[in-house]
């Protein structure tokens, strides 16, 4: 499939998973994302996969612990409220130190909220997605080719980091159709799965997998050698995307589905006679801290945009550590905010420069 | 160069299948496109509508408050986009199924009586090809033979009825008198 074909967001993800072995899927549908688990029925069993449906979100997500405790590649994907059914498993595979890839097409909150696109879930995705110091490697795509690479990167840094990456996308782009091609998708070298708890007909030492510890001492030391791991990660693989920021006063932050309409803003922006700029997170943890923080030295002002009431402008600000204001602009519950709505953000900011 | 339309009517229409036939042959034509879709309790009957955005330059948003072209299949759909049109833009109706006329002298307003047309000669159903064919004459957003090739290529050969139809609807569009 090198040919560009126009697909579903949705598909996309289904289909460079599978392309990047993964062979397991255990679901619950739930819309805006069950184009995800409708794909793997009818793909998975024909390259010699699983894919089941659970009875439950938790049920979905335990199976999903079981078969990447056996080292085969495997995920899960819901929506929001599923997310939050399936965080007490995450945090599970967390403390097991076990690869997964977790997709999450997010919907308007709270609870059962409602069916449109959202980026409400941001601090769930990159602080509370279960319990515990934990981590989770979250990619941010705003495109279907995109949906399709992150997915093929999202399996590869589990494997590398042996430990959960969520693909955090939205509504929007898991529905809408683009060209995408899925070829050329970048391989690492991934370690041996030598934890992996399979079958081995006694010519090793048994692999356990386990979270529970009861000494605080030997629990302490666990959480303090998966933070050294989270320390490398935060060295090595934070991804961004700068768009017109070497010579901007106004740099607008914004990821996903949101950053496109911003980039939209930014050109018009610039059609207007502002310098505005666009900084686009790819990975929301690791989070650019240093890339904003450079933008800010220049920068006049910053402004993060999110289909929220503001949650990735914690991070921004703590980037920018007073440098700079840093405004916020959302819409919110399922509404997608429209080019002009930034614009007119924008032209309001450059007013009083 | 950049295109923005809106598809809307009833569910059963064939609005999801007109707007996947415009992005599938712009993406054929090596624009950029992007096809986002109403979803949800929508794709269970009542109104249906999807935004196409066919562009040279990369595609921002997917979803358009402004379109350049409206396509209106039901008077609920007229009466919600009508509005929304840009100053410049077009709108083709379903004159059969939507009574109203605009009275914006902005817009390009075009009156296709595409449900009886596809009634008259044996081609219900396919009252969204019809359309599709007078848009390609009006626009010229794509070469009409290219549009009716791809259409027509992507429908399985064993269905012959099918082709048939389609090519019958999209031409009978085409050389619509307004």
């Amino acid at each position: 499939m090198s040919k560009k074909v126009l697909m579903k967001g949705n598909e996309a993800i289904a289909e460079a998973a599978i392309a990047s072995g993964c062979v397991h899927f255990f679901g619950y549908p739930i819309t805006p994302q069950t184009e995800i688990a409708e794909y793997m029925a009818k793909r998975l069993p024909k390259v010699g996969g699983v894919c089941l449906q659970a009875e439950s979100e938790v049920a979905a997500v335990n199976m999903l612990m079981g078969a990447v405790s056996t080292g085969t590649r495997a995920m899960t994907s819901s929506s929001s409220p599923g997310i939050s059914l399936k965080s007490e498993g995450i945090s599970y595979i967390a403390g097991c130190d076990l690869p997964c890839l977790v997709v999450n097409v997010q919907r308007g909150g709270p609870g059962l909220g409602g069916i449109q696109p959202s980026q409400q879930d941001y601090y769930q995705a990159t602080r509370g997605v279960g319990h515990g110091d934990l981590r989770l490697i979250v990619v941010a795509p705003s495109s279907v080719q995109e949906m399709a690479s992150l997915t093929a990167e999202a399996l590869d840094l589990a494997d590398t980091y042996r430990m959960p990456a969520m693909l955090l996308a939205d509504g929007a782009l898991g529905q809408m159709m683009e060209p995408v091609a899925f070829s050329a998708f970048p391989k690492r070298d991934l370690p041996e799965k030598s934890w992996a708890t399979n079958g081995h007909g006694f010519k090793r030492k048994k692999n356990i997998t386990n979270s529970l510890y009861i000494d605080p001492n030997v629990l302490e030391q666990t959480i303090i050698d998966r933070y050294a791991k989270y320390a490398e990660i935060e060295k090595n693989e934070v991804k961004y995307e700068e768009y017109m920021t070497d010579d901007a006063d106004i740099v607008i932050v914004a990821f996903g589905i949101t950053a496109r309409i911003c980039k939209s803003a930014v050109a018009e922006a610039r059609r207007a006679g502002i310098k505005a700029g666009l900084l686009r997170p790819i990975t929301l943890w690791p989070f650019p801290k240093a890339a904003i923080s450079e933008v800010a030295d220049h920068a006049k002002v910053l402004l993060s945009v999110e289909m929220s009431m503001g949650q990735m402008v914690d991070d921004v600000r703590l980037a920018v550590n007073g440098k700079r204001p840093v405004h916020f602009f959302g819409r919110t519950g399922g509404v997608i905010p429209s080019v002009e709505e930034v614009t007119a953000q924008i032209k309001a900011l450059a007013e009083n420069l | 160069m950049t295109t923005r339309i809106i598809f809307a009517g009833s569910g059963g229409q064939g609005i999801q299948f007109s707007g996947k036939q415009m992005a599938k042959t712009g993406m054929h034509m090596d624009k950029n496109v992007t096809f986002l879709p109403s979803y949800g309790p929508e794709m269970r009957g009542g109104t249906s509508n999807c935004t196409v955005v066919i562009s040279d330059e990369d595609i921002g948003s997917p979803s358009v408050t402004t379109p350049d072209i409206l396509v209106a299949m039901n008077l609920p759909s007229f009466e919600k986009f009508e509005s929304k049109v840009a100053a410049g833009g077009t709108i083709f109706c379903d004159s059969t199924l939507v009574e109203k006329k605009s009275e914006r002298d902005d817009i390009k307003a075009i009156y296709i009586p595409a449900t009886g047309m596809a009634n008259d000669n044996g081609l219900t159903g396919f009252a969204n090809v019809i359309i599709l064919g007078y848009m390609l004459k009006e626009t010229g957003i794509f070469d009409y033979d290219e549009f009716k090739e791809f259409l027509l290529s992507g429908i399985p050969a064993a269905k012959t009825a099918l082709i048939e139809k389609n090519a019958k609807a999209l031409e009978l569009g085409y050389n619509f008198k307004a």
